[in-house]
């Protein structure tokens, strides 16, 4: 790992002074970054750690029920909080089925939404890789991309965004808040994470010195509490990146879909949220055939990037199968294996 | 040794031997006392990080050892230009468990992370950076990896030394009488060993001595594979390896960092430590090679084979041999009137395999058990009962009977606990409560019960207690714990008053903890050299006339609890310190060996047997898959400790699981390297991965296979497992395995 | 740069004048305060061998650089049992004989204590298995250790509620 300076800045003016030094990095809890520094693949010569600013460890809600999440909370903190849980439980739900307990008590929440692909080029300084090294190419386009992107792709890169959290947070329509030199500014986070195009190596939508804030669930999002899973397909039953991944939260009134939101991982360089797909839904009955047509929908422009195809097919099933496990309703408790469809813990609906 | 001391015939153990005891070092290991490899730190020692070939073949061309110099902390850079000359070729195969290394011999590149320079450093931190600022620029040549690009040879041995081609019977005859004819192609990926505890040495040279930390599975015999390399004599080196991380054949060959490290600390005059990272453990140590098999299955109507044909091809490396022994697995498990047994090879450039728990055994049976599968499926039989129809009686490929085998009441019991009666013949058939396809499948275990050589020594102390030492090694398989209980016994000792020394190159050796033999073997030597030291006593005490046991023959006299005392007449004993105190003896010391004659090896056929019975769950559109019971049954002889014997058992079966459905090397086609390279990539089983598991042990006495009735179990339970759950996918979805592990593509 | 933080390591407060940034907690632990206890086993955040305790809180030490710590109260698997005997989940590992090679214990046990003290192990062993899925270990011992950690977690609901 190269050298480097750390920085522990009391404010953020502060942080987003010491930030504007384009060698400099955030950190927050390291889980990633420090990892992409020893593999050789960020070599910051200053560290600005984020963790001791002043209120952004928080999980607020706002007088018009917005939910505002500080950057630095923790993503153990938010299934662990009843309130939240309750409110947002496929994104709880997510955030259990990712990475392990120790990695969640150390991620962030700014963090996650920042942290990079894991393509093994991407991951590896020896190889040609857009992302990391502009213009150098792309290996795992003829490479070993069995887990790479089916939608949103380019010739430049195949990568995908490890997120699971991000996925429910793309399908609920979450803001992200943006601090940078020129003050504030938020985004929505389905449009946060950028698709490669020719330019690979921008990732986000974050100008250079700018930190992630805060998210924000609007108004509203918690209004799918009572029909929301996410599941994710993955080779081993824990502790695993997802192979495909689906969030879908529906809105029943009188046994008929309100409005839907659906989102699926594993696919693209960012969580993909299928509009389409929840225009489809809106007012129709939940029923299998109805979800098929959903996934359908959600997949019509993928397209494998490489040995891939397989995952076409099985974006769709999950997203068809989360369908139908949100339609029946959110379990009253937390499934034993969060997100797994093959959990066997008692799923009985808590609002249904 | 003439005074070694080898029971001759099958012993009586004491009631040490048996017991549940909980793990002697246990305590030290739950309280982070138990010091591994790395974690001394001799005073004034550097570290050490070299940096690895980014091509998989081809020449260094440039290193930037300036930049690695000049970095804060960095010492020294040793690279091919600079490094000392040794005493011994490096790609000389000096002993039969010494394989071809890289130290820097020279630019040329092998396999993908080849160390091509170690730095050293005051640091680890300036050490690891100093190795990344090397930034090796290469004259890369195009890579041979997998089956198709591979290079491909004929085999002039498999395994260690063993021979390629095996045929018993007219295979030709065999498949002609057949009925119908199975044929079955299966391949097998790079596999490794991923033991928890990387790689790790600690070197230091004291006064012309060598002293090294490291963790090791063959402590005595490494010494002089150590020595040829500096031109020193064996005695001359301390291996030192109390606790090994796991090892599971990783540890037990040299490898090159290991003479590295030793290098760097006779060059720099200080102690050095070098921890191969995680990703640096695929390539110099060792993996389980890829096999491409073909099995043909010859079957009468009655469902008997009539001949069975097995063929392996066999990865290796592009400069040494290690050819996975696959097929040799067919040659021991079912009868048929023609077996064949057969191997070719593929050069790959990668790093030359190794043994890597239950080495041929585990490839060859995965393939094997899936092919009885089909073949039973094919003769419309159920599969348990198809096995039974083959059952071999005797050995099938030398026709000498078995020491024991009591495969047939592992089947029963397995089946009987697993709940295998009415299991539906089709595939697809069973659903859970939530919809999702269940299977079953089942496979057979097999391991031979070898022995290596092992020598003891038990010194019976002033207080009446004990000292017994022998080179074990405790890879997590129990040594520490089981080879006390049977050195207890052998002293006629309670295991509170024997003390046991193990795990260092100075004791006597121990030989090695591979091939499921060690129990037997160094449980051969301790329990003989504290029969060796309790015949002297008894001795002792048989002459001296002021012994209650004056005049007794020696025959007459038993050691129990501490004690001597005339069989018939306990009212005549008396203590192991009394003896010893009217002897004016502080000590006496016996010896043992524990070696398996050639007369009783060429007598029977020796192996440990064991059924597995497999459930999964797969998800009907997904295709996720859970291995939601597991029941093994084994029989293995004498079990010296049921508790540790079964987690040995569990150990093997989660490998069969993790071979079945997860563990696959991926390597870079085009520059060789590891896309996989990682405990996140290369995926072993985690807890959530197991639901129900059970080993049962099937009471088996074998009067020959040594004299304390042992065979192994630390390789035995991967063997049946990977099969079983391999067929209880099919019968969940009706898919065959044509590769491991099994993916959720081959299933959609 | 050199950096003065201050850390609380099994009850004891270290003063530590850092003089390289890239420090771990996990090499900080093991090279620097010579508690080897806490293991390396792939420095990635994959295996969970370095699990401790920070401010009461199951991490990967691997992955958090010892500057960042300053202030935080760091429990090892040195100073996890009371001084006159084991912590409930050490005792149960031994029982159930929940290791073998021993080289991913300290992370394990180390992890069990987090995960009980979350109070998320629930009821089900299931959940236990979930919650320990972040440790891994080689030898297979995935039985022991979840009927170790039940047992444990068990215990100490039953004192809790004592």
């Amino acid at each position: 790992m190269k050298s480097f300076d750390y920085l522990r800045p009391d404010t953020l003016d502060e942080a987003l002074a010491a930030l504007s030094d384009p060698d400099a990095a955030a950190l927050g809890g390291g889980t990633n970054l420090l990892d992409l520094m020893k593999l050789g693949v960020a070599g910051p010569s200053k560290i600005v750690d984020l963790t001791r600013l002043p209120g952004l460890d928080r999980i607020e809600t706002l007088p018009d029920g917005t939910v505002r999440i500080g950057a630095l909370v923790r993503n153990a903190a938010l299934p662990r909080d009843p309130g939240f849980a309750a409110a947002f439980p496929m994104v709880a739900e997510a955030l259990l089925s990712g990475a392990s307990g120790q990695l969640r008590n150390a991620a962030t929440v700014g963090g996650n939404l920042m942290q990079a692909t894991r393509c093994a080029y991407f991951q590896d300084p020896f190889a040609a890789c857009n992302r990391r090294a502009p213009g150098t190419g792309c290996d795992a386009k003829d490479g070993a991309n069995r887990n790479h992107a089916i939608l949103g792709w380019s010739p430049a890169c195949i990568a995908t965004h490890p997120s699971d959290f991000c996925v429910p947070l793309a399908a609920l329509g979450a803001i992200v808040e943006i601090a940078g030199p020129d003050g504030l500014r938020e985004l929505p986070l389905a449009e946060f994470h950028l698709l490669p195009g020719e330019e690979a190596h921008l990732t986000t939508q974050l100008a250079p010195g700018e930190i992630v804030l805060a998210l924000r669930l609007p108004p509203g999002a918690a209004d799918f509490a009572g029909h929301a899973r996410y599941l994710k397909l993955r080779e081993r039953n824990s502790y695993a990146f997802a192979i495909v991944s689906a969030a879908a939260a529906l809105r029943l009134e009188d046994g008929v879909i309100r409005e839907a939101r659906l989102a699926l991982g594993g696919v693209a360089a960012r969580p993909w949220r299928a509009t389409a797909a929840e225009t489809l839904l809106a007012g129709a009955r939940p029923a299998p055939e109805t979800f098929a047509a959903a996934a359908e929908a959600a997949l019509a422009e993928a397209a494998p990037s490489g040995a891939n195809g397989f995952k076409i097919a099985l974006a769709g099933r999950i997203l068809a199968r989360a369908l139908a496990a949100a339609a029946a309703g959110t379990p009253a408790r937390m499934p034993a294996l969060p997100g797994s469809v093959l959990d066997d813990s008692d799923t009985e609906a808590a609002h249904a | 040794m003439p005074d070694d001391f080898a029971p001759a015939s099958h012993v009586r153990l004491g009631s040490n031997s048996g017991q549940p005891q909980t793990r002697l070092d246990g305590l030290a290991k739950i309280t982070g006392q138990a010091t591994y490899a790395a974690d001394n730190a001799p005073e004034g020692m550097l570290w050490a990080v070299y940096a690895g070939a980014p091509a998989g073949r081809g020449r260094v061309a440039s290193l930037d050892t300036g930049a690695a110099l000049a970095h804060p902390g960095v010492v020294h850079v040793i690279t091919p230009q600079n490094r000392a000359e040794l005493q011994q070729d490096p790609d000389a195969r000096a002993h039969v468990f010494a394989w071809k290394i890289d130290i820097l011999q020279s630019e040329t590149i092998r396999y993908a992370g080849a160390p091509v320079a170690l730095v050293l450093a005051e640091t680890l931190e300036a050490a690891t950076e100093g190795a990344r600022l090397l930034a090796p620029e290469v004259e890369p040549l195009p890579v041979r990896i997998g089956f198709d690009d591979g290079e491909p040879f004929e085999a002039a041995t498999v395994g260690i030394g063993a021979n390629p081609a095996t045929s018993v019977g007219d295979l030709e005859a065999g498949f002609a009488a057949a009925e119908r004819i199975t044929e079955v192609e299966i391949e097998t990926p790079p596999q490794y060993h991923n033991a928890m505890e990387p790689h790790a040495i600690v070197a230091q040279w004291q006064d012309g001595r060598l002293v090294i930390d490291t963790p090791n599975q063959a402590i005595v015999m490494s010494r002089p594979l150590f020595a040829e390399y500096f031109g020193i004599a064996p005695e001359d080196v301390h291996i030192r390896s109390p606790y090994l991380g796991g090892g599971f054949g990783s540890k037990a060959i040299l490898n090159g960092p290991q003479i590295l490290a030793c290098l760097a600390a006779r060059e720099t005059g200080r102690p050095v430590k070098l921890v191969l990272s995680r990703a640096q453990m695929y390539g110099p140590v060792g993996h389980r090679g890829a096999t491409r098999q073909t099995l043909r299955l010859g079957t009468d109507a009655e469902g008997r084979l009539t001949a069975l044909a097995h063929h392996s091809v066999s990865a290796t490396s592009s400069f040494d041999d290690f050819l996975e022994p696959a097929a040799n697995a067919s040659l021991n498990t079912y009868a048929s009137p023609a077996i064949s047994a057969s191997h070719s090879g593929s050069r790959w450039d990668i790093g030359t395999p190794g043994p890597m728990r239950a080495p041929g055994e585990a490839t060859g049976s995965a393939a094997l058990e899936c092919a009885m599968d089909e073949a039973a499926e094919a003769a419309g039989l159920d599969p348990l009962e198809f096995r039974l129809r083959n059952y071999a009686e005797t050995d099938p490929a030398t026709g000498r009977a078995f020491s024991s085998k009591a495969l047939r009441e592992c089947y029963r019991l397995g089946a009987e606990r697993f709940g295998w009666a009415g299991r539906p013949m089709a595939p697809g058939q069973m659903r859970d409560a939530k919809g999702r396809l269940l299977g079953w499948g089942m496979g057979t275990s097999l391991f031979p019960a070898p022995m290596s050589q092992a020598l003891a020594r038990a010194t019976l102390r002033a207080d009446g207690s004990a000292l017994v030492e022998t080179a074990a090694a405790d890879m997590g398989q129990g040594a520490w714990t089981a080879l006390a209980q049977i050195a207890a016994d052998g002293l006629g000792l309670d295991l509170a008053q024997v003390e046991f020394r193990s795990g260092d190159s100075e004791l006597p050796d121990g030989g090695v903890a591979g091939g499921s033999g060690h129990t037997a073997t160094a449980g051969s030597a301790l329990f003989s050299a504290g029969q060796d030291a309790v015949a002297q006593l008894v001795r002792l005490a048989v002459e001296d006339p002021a012994s209650p046991l004056h005049g007794a023959g020696n025959q007459a006299v038993r050691a129990q609890g501490g004690r001597l005392m005339l069989e018939g007449d306990p009212s005549r004993s008396e203590s192991y310190a009394a003896v010893l105190a009217r002897a004016g003896l502080e000590t006496l010391a016996g010896n043992g060996r524990g070696a398996r004659s050639p007369e009783a090896a060429g007598a029977h056929a020796m192996f440990s047997h064991g059924a597995v019975f497999a459930e999964v769950a797969v998800d009907p559109d997904l295709f996720q898959i859970r291995v939601t019971r597991l029941v093994g049954a084994f029989a293995a002889g004498r079990i010296i400790n049921p508790r540790l014997a079964e987690s040995q058992l569990f150990g093997g079966m989660v490998w069969g699981l993790g071979f079945a459905l997860q563990e696959e090397a991926v390597h870079d086609r085009r520059s060789g390297r590891l896309v996989n390279g990682d405990l996140a990539g290369y995926h072993v089983p985690v807890n959530a991965d197991l639901a129900s598991i059970e080993a049962l042990t099937v009471p088996e006495e074998d009067p020959f296979v040594n004299a304390l009735g042992v065979k192994g179990v630390g390789e035995l339970g991967i063997t049946g497992t990977v099969g079983a759950i391999a067929n209880a996918v099919w019968h969940a979805t009706g898919r065959r395995a044509r590769r491991f592990p099994v993916m959720i593509e081959d299933l959609l | 740069m050199t950096f003065s933080i201050t850390l609380t390591v099994n009850g004891t407060p270290h003063h530590l004048a850092l003089d390289d940034m890239r420090v771990t907690l996990l090499d900080l632990l093991r090279d620097r305060l010579g508690l080897t206890g806490t293991k390396k086993g792939c420095d990635r955040g994959q295996c969970g061998a370095c699990t401790v305790l920070v401010n009461g809180q199951r991490l990967n030490a691997c992955l958090a650089l010892a500057v960042q710590q300053d202030g935080a109260e760091i429990v090892t698997i040195e100073g996890l049992a009371p001084a006159d005997g084991l912590h409930p989940v050490q005792a149960a590992f031994l029982e159930h004989d929940a290791f073998q090679c021993g080289y991913c214990t300290p992370g394990q046990i180390m992890s069990a204590a987090g995960l009980i003290a979350e109070g998320e192990d629930g009821a089900d062993i299931e959940r236990i298995r979930e919650g320990m899925s972040g440790n891994i270990c080689r030898c297979g011992a995935y039985r022991g250790i979840s009927l170790a950690v039940a047992e444990a977690a068990r215990k100490a609901k039953t004192e809790a509620g004592a």
